[in-house]
């Protein structure tokens, strides 16, 4: 018999012999002496959270276990609560009481049992965590016995820290139930999991698997989420490699390295909202002092060729910090052709094939179009948008998203004449009161609005840039249909993911057919166990940049070093706005706190400028368990816009 | 007794100064039934300069300071237009005549609307200047030279403050000016020497420069004293950057004035002992401010001053030497110069005294905003405090130098927009403080001093995702610590 020593307390690995029946020819492993942190082990995750108990006990039932101290509280995805928890009970705005979420010698030693953790399922071909009475881990021993696979067993139920293992696994693999299996480094699952990948094929294939693969990690998509998650990976130590490639926009715009957020996005997006903000400060400044001509002009190639720039140097700014972290860039289209290869189309048409071991899909999404006559030739989209070579004039733009609703705004900052054409509500998913007062000051600074109406037909009356265009239109309520000319039509009526011709289907991940998302579990794995997915093509997750990054980036230390976030988002007269005359009772903030929470504070709005400059602290506070009397204790800044969130509720 | 007392005496509660704080009070004790006065009168300065109702944050500082602050932004943002497409001919000239006026317009219009807060909550207002007759009761002086006599059961002082003029500097007062004026000027104050390290100095001649103005800052000692020293001399480093002249290290001798009108500033240089002489149309000082509690025979009625300052001592519940006498804001011993602590304190204070409260004003972690042409915001500890509180060994400094977006197309200089978080090196990591040095600095501390009040930590601050592209992501984004030694710039997205 060999024992392993695992951590603090005892700890019992079995290696089970072949054909032997399970528990009886037991053989002692090789103690396991606590490793000087050892360079973060590969391994790889299939974690399905089956229904609660289906499996077999969760943590908190577990039987023959006395509770570790802190057993609950120092559970890293129930800090925060630990944290309000004991906030409750302590005068407010005391900060000695409110900090502390647990000795950090206590989360120490979780790490050190993390590490131990890992470097057992590192060294195991088959590890398998489980309890000596739970019928489910003993079906998983008999398969792999049946399949003449050795395999390490540590019984949870017979060391001393079974519990706090179950809860540092439940951690990393987000199952809190046993059997807990990983096969080769990959987390398969549970029992049924186990069985599943038996049936289809996959158990097998992962025990034959090798390192023999071109790289660790190959990630297809070059933007914010995929670039956070490779240079991550290759800061851990891994061999990774980058494909990206923007397939061109039916008005035949492209662009380089750094995905939506950099080229088509955030980025340009938010230069041109500066730009048409300089024009109301421009309109304010003579308020102030400042004396200029009336007439002042807006010239939109002169603003677009900045903004280019600007994104010239971004993307050679990325593609020189993959360089550094010898991230391997290619760019290529790329195509799954069978399990664990990839294929790599470059502009020319030439094909290269690569292999990895696992595999992140970050290819985002591309702006959606109508599907009506003459939308593909003759309207643009984001995508073409801000490297337009022209002014685009009179625009319809046709959505009600924060895309449509910040294009439409920054064109009639410009002085264009807009028009946005709504199908039913704006900003759908945000506060709608806080959408209504968005949409009615827009319509006070000059944007028109066609509310449910919907464009049939889109037929070009002139060429030129821009050209004349008309658009037919019909009411979403009666048979009414309206025809209006316009220079250009803008569509932001949704975006689609890039997921339905990358081959998945090829290696078996599901995608939802309806949405073309990729449904993942809680730590991002698609159905497929070494295929992961972040970003915008993920189903049921923000589409936001900094959540691709920050999920990108946890994703790759999951995998290969060293946690999951709830996300916050966000969608008076200001002081300057007095002077400069501008309109009084359009700025408005509310926050929303759960009365039966202690007023916790579970949603902050705020409508003015610099709204993102606001929300950002409050976002954090939020996250430190934010309640109406701390942020009535809170002192505001005077005079800033941000002091209303102290001083008014 | 107590019937008897309360029956006897002309109100519930006198306040005495009609600032942010007194305001408050009075507002607040009025909601909760009581019968209230507010007296408040405007010493005009030594230039003539008055105001009306509202204190110094409405009339001469906090209000029209950010005003003609966003009209020194508003002269950053008509260069930065060109770039974004905007044709505007430049250089764009400035006119202070109507600046001035309009800033002076909005303030009028607060006046007016606190004196109708006033009357809608019945709180009676008296223009009249204060002084102490007994505990109880205090003898007001109208402009035309009447007198009235006041009684109240409770009396708060919050008379603030006013500028300091230095007293052995020959021609300081005759010709020299304070913020008590610089707002209220009808004409441009051209060249303008401004006297001081504080952030009224530091403030006054950033708007100054902005407006297109020749401004000088003279120095004696350290800039920004009680800041963090780092981000301070980074303030210093923008506005020098900018146009502004600094003579550090100096401290002036005489003013006089030339028969052409100008002022001729002596001052010594204290490094080399030499003595120089410059001209400037204006000369502001902005030296500190002295407690306005001369006029008001504090002896009188038993109320003890710090004989250093000649502030009011105060307890932890704003209570003075004697027991129905409170004090709060500005006039107040060891107390943040600030409206927002003012207000807070004072409405506490009468929640304590009508509502039946307990909650007293907790001082911890105050955050302000130095509105510099480059913002400054912080919260918490500097690092010097910290380090002197914990240790150097124990306190852990997560930095980071940025680029606003804005600036980018812009091509403007970001070498001081600049981030530091301070923390204690022990996990959680506790935060103790933040310094934001950018573009909307008190918009972005407002939010993370929420944070620090909920006892955040760096790994919770880790936690929060960023809101992109803004420049308070990057708070979220502080990943470099000083200890690393690594390069502290932000690159990419």
């Amino acid at each position: 018999m060999r024992r392993a020593v695992l951590g603090v307390g005892r700890a019992a690995a079995w290696r089970i012999r072949a054909g032997a029946e399970s528990g009886q020819q037991r053989q002692r492993s090789p103690p396991l002496s606590p490793v000087p942190a050892p360079p973060p082990p590969a391994f790889r995750f299939v974690s399905r959270p089956g229904p609660a108990g289906s499996e077999s006990e969760t943590v908190e039932q577990s039987p023959p276990q006395s509770p570790g101290p802190g057993k609950a509280g120092d559970a890293p995805n129930r800090r925060s609560g630990h944290v309000r928890g004991a906030r409750v009970l302590s005068p407010p705005g005391r900060r000695a009481h409110l900090s502390s979420p647990g000795p950090s010698s206590s989360s120490e030693a979780r790490e050190e049992l993390r590490r131990r953790l890992r470097e057992l399922i590192e060294r195991s071909r088959v590890m398998i965590f489980s309890k000596s009475y739970c019928p489910h881990s003993t079906r998983v021993k008999e398969l792999f016995s049946s399949l003449g696979v050795e395999c390490n067993v540590l019984e949870l139920d017979q060391v001393d820290d079974g519990a706090k293992i179950q809860e540092v696994l439940s951690g990393i693999t987000n199952q809190k139930t046993v059997p807990n299996v990983f096969v080769n480094k990959v987390h398969v699952g549970g029992c049924d999991q186990t069985f599943q990948a038996y049936q289809s094929g996959l158990l097998q294939k992962l025990l034959e698997e090798d390192s023999a693969y071109d790289y660790d990690l190959i990630i297809v998509g070059g933007g914010s989420g995929g670039l956070s998650c490779a240079k991550e990976a290759a800061i851990l130590g891994k061999k990774v490699m980058v494909l990206d490639f923007v397939v061109p926009s039916p008005q035949g715009t492209s662009w380089g390295l750094g995905g939506t957020c950099v080229n088509v996005g955030c980025i340009p997006k938010k230069l041109m909202h500066q730009a048409a903000l300089l024009g109301q400060a421009l309109c304010d400044s003579r308020k102030f002092g400042w004396e200029y001509d009336q007439q002042v002009k807006h010239k939109w190639e002169t603003m677009t060729k900045a903004i280019q720039n600007h994104i010239s140097s971004l993307n050679w700014g990325y593609r020189l910090s993959l360089r550094e972290k010898a991230v391997a860039y290619v760019n290529s289209y790329g195509e799954f052709v069978e399990h664990h290869k990839i294929k790599a189309t470059n502009k020319k048409g030439q094909e290269t094939y690569y292999t990895a071991a696992q595999f992140v899909i970050a290819t985002g999404e591309r702006p959606r179009y109508l599907g009506i006559q003459g939308d593909k030739e003759y309207c643009i989209t984001s995508d073409d948008l801000f490297s337009l070579p022209y002014c685009p004039g009179k625009t319809l733009v046709v959505g009600a998203s924060y895309v449509a609703l910040e294009c439409a705004g920054f064109l009639a900052g410009f002085g264009l004449d807009v028009t946005v054409m709504v199908r039913s509500i704006l900003l759908r998913g945000f506060d709608q009161e806080m959408a209504e007062k968005v949409g009615s000051y827009m319509e006070q600074h000059g944007v028109k609005f066609l509310r449910k109406f919907i464009p049939v037909m889109i037929q070009q009356l002139e060429k030129g840039s821009p050209g004349k265009l008309k658009v037919l239109a019909k009411s979403t309520e009666g048979t009414e249909t309206i025809e209006g000319v316009y220079n250009t039509v803008l569509l932001a009526i949704g975006r689609d993911s890039c997921t339905r011709k990358i081959g998945l289907e090829k290696i078996g991940v599901k995608i939802n057919e309806k949405s073309g998302k990729i449904p993942v579990n809680d730590v991002e794995q698609t159905s497929v166990p070494y295929v992961y997915a972040v970003g915008d093509i993920l189903e049921g997750r923000p589409e936001l940049t900094p959540v691709a990054i920050q999920s990108g980036k946890l994703l790759a230390r999951r995998l290969f070093g060293a946690s999951l976030e709830k996300i916050y988002h966000t969608l008076f007269w200001p002081l300057e706005w007095t002077v400069a005359g501008r309109e009084n009772n359009t700025c408005y903030a509310k926050i929303i706190c759960n009365k039966l929470d202690h007023d916790r504070v579970i949603g902050f709005h705020i409508l003015g400028p610099n709204a993102g400059e606001v929300t950002q602290g409050f976002a954090a506070a939020m996250k430190c368990g934010l309640t109406k009397q701390l942020l009535d204790d809170t002192i505001g800044i005077h005079p800033t816009c941000g002091e209303v969130g102290n001083r008014r509720f | 007794l107590e019937d008897h007392l309360t029956g006897q005496r002309d109100y519930d509660l006198l306040v005495i100064g009609g600032g942010s704080g007194g305001l408050a009070c009075a507002k607040e004790a009025a909601q909760l039934g009581r019968k209230v006065a507010v007296v408040d009168y405007v010493e005009p300065s030594p230039r003539g300069t008055r105001w009306g109702l509202g204190g110094t944050c409405v009339n001469v500082g906090c209000i029209p300071k950010k005003l003609m602050h966003q009209a020194a932004l508003l002269g950053g943002l008509i260069r930065d237009a060109p770039h974004y497409g905007w044709e505007v001919a430049q250089p764009v000239p400035h006119d202070w005549r109507k600046m001035a006026e309009a800033v002076q317009n909005h303030v009028k219009s607060l006046n007016w609307g606190h004196r109708v807060q006033l009357q809608d909550r019945k709180v009676k207002y008296f223009n009249i200047k204060a002084s102490f007759v007994d505990e109880h009761t205090v003898c007001g002086v109208a402009k035309g030279g009447k007198e009235i006599l006041l009684s109240a059961d409770h009396i708060i002082i919050a008379t603030g403050g006013r500028p300091r003029y230095p007293t052995h500097i020959e021609g300081a007062l005759e010709y020299g000016i304070t913020s008590d004026d610089i707002f209220w000027l009808k004409e441009s104050p051209g060249k303008t020497l401004v006297v001081g390290a504080s952030y009224v100095a530091l403030e006054c001649a950033g708007f100054l420069t902005g407006i297109g103005l020749d401004a000088t800052v003279m120095i004696r000692s350290i800039p920004l004293r009680g800041f963090d020293q780092q981000m301070s001399s980074m303030v210093i480093e923008h506005m020098a950057s900018h146009g502004t002249q600094f003579l550090r290290g100096c401290a002036p001798s005489r003013v006089r004035r030339l028969p052409d009108g100008h002022l001729q500033v002596t001052w010594e240089d204290r490094t080399t002992g030499k003595e120089d002489t410059g001209t400037f149309d204006t000369v502001l000082w902005a030296i500190g401010r002295v407690p306005d509690t001369r006029s008001l025979n504090l002896e009188k009625a038993g109320v003890d001053t710090s004989p250093d300052t000649q502030k009011i001592l105060v307890d932890s519940r704003e209570g003075t030497s004697v027991p129905h006498i409170y004090a709060i804001g500005d006039v107040v011993e060891g107390r943040p110069e600030l409206t927002p602590t003012a207000i807070m304190a004072g409405r506490l204070l009468v929640q304590r005294l009508f509502g039946g409260s307990s909650d007293v004003m907790d001082y911890d972690n105050v955050p302000t905003t130095v509105f510099t042409p480059l913002e400054y915001g912080c919260v918490g500890l500097s690092e010097e405090e910290a380090v002197a509180r914990h240790g150097q060994e124990h306190v852990e400094v997560y930095h980071a130098h940025y680029k606003p977006l804005e600036f980018t197309v812009a091509g403007r200089d970001a070498s001081q927009c600049y981030v530091k978080m301070v923390c204690l090196r022990e996990p959680p990591q506790l935060v103790l403080g933040l310094h934001f040095l950018g573009p909307n600095a008190g918009e972005v501390t407002q939010g993370f001093a929420l944070g620090i009040k909920c006892g955040a930590s760096y790994a919770q601050v880790m936690r929060t995702v960023g809101i992109h592209p803004t420049c308070s992501e990057e708070v979220v984004k502080l990943r470099i610590s000083k200890r690393s030694g690594l390069d502290p710039t932000v690159t990419g997205c």
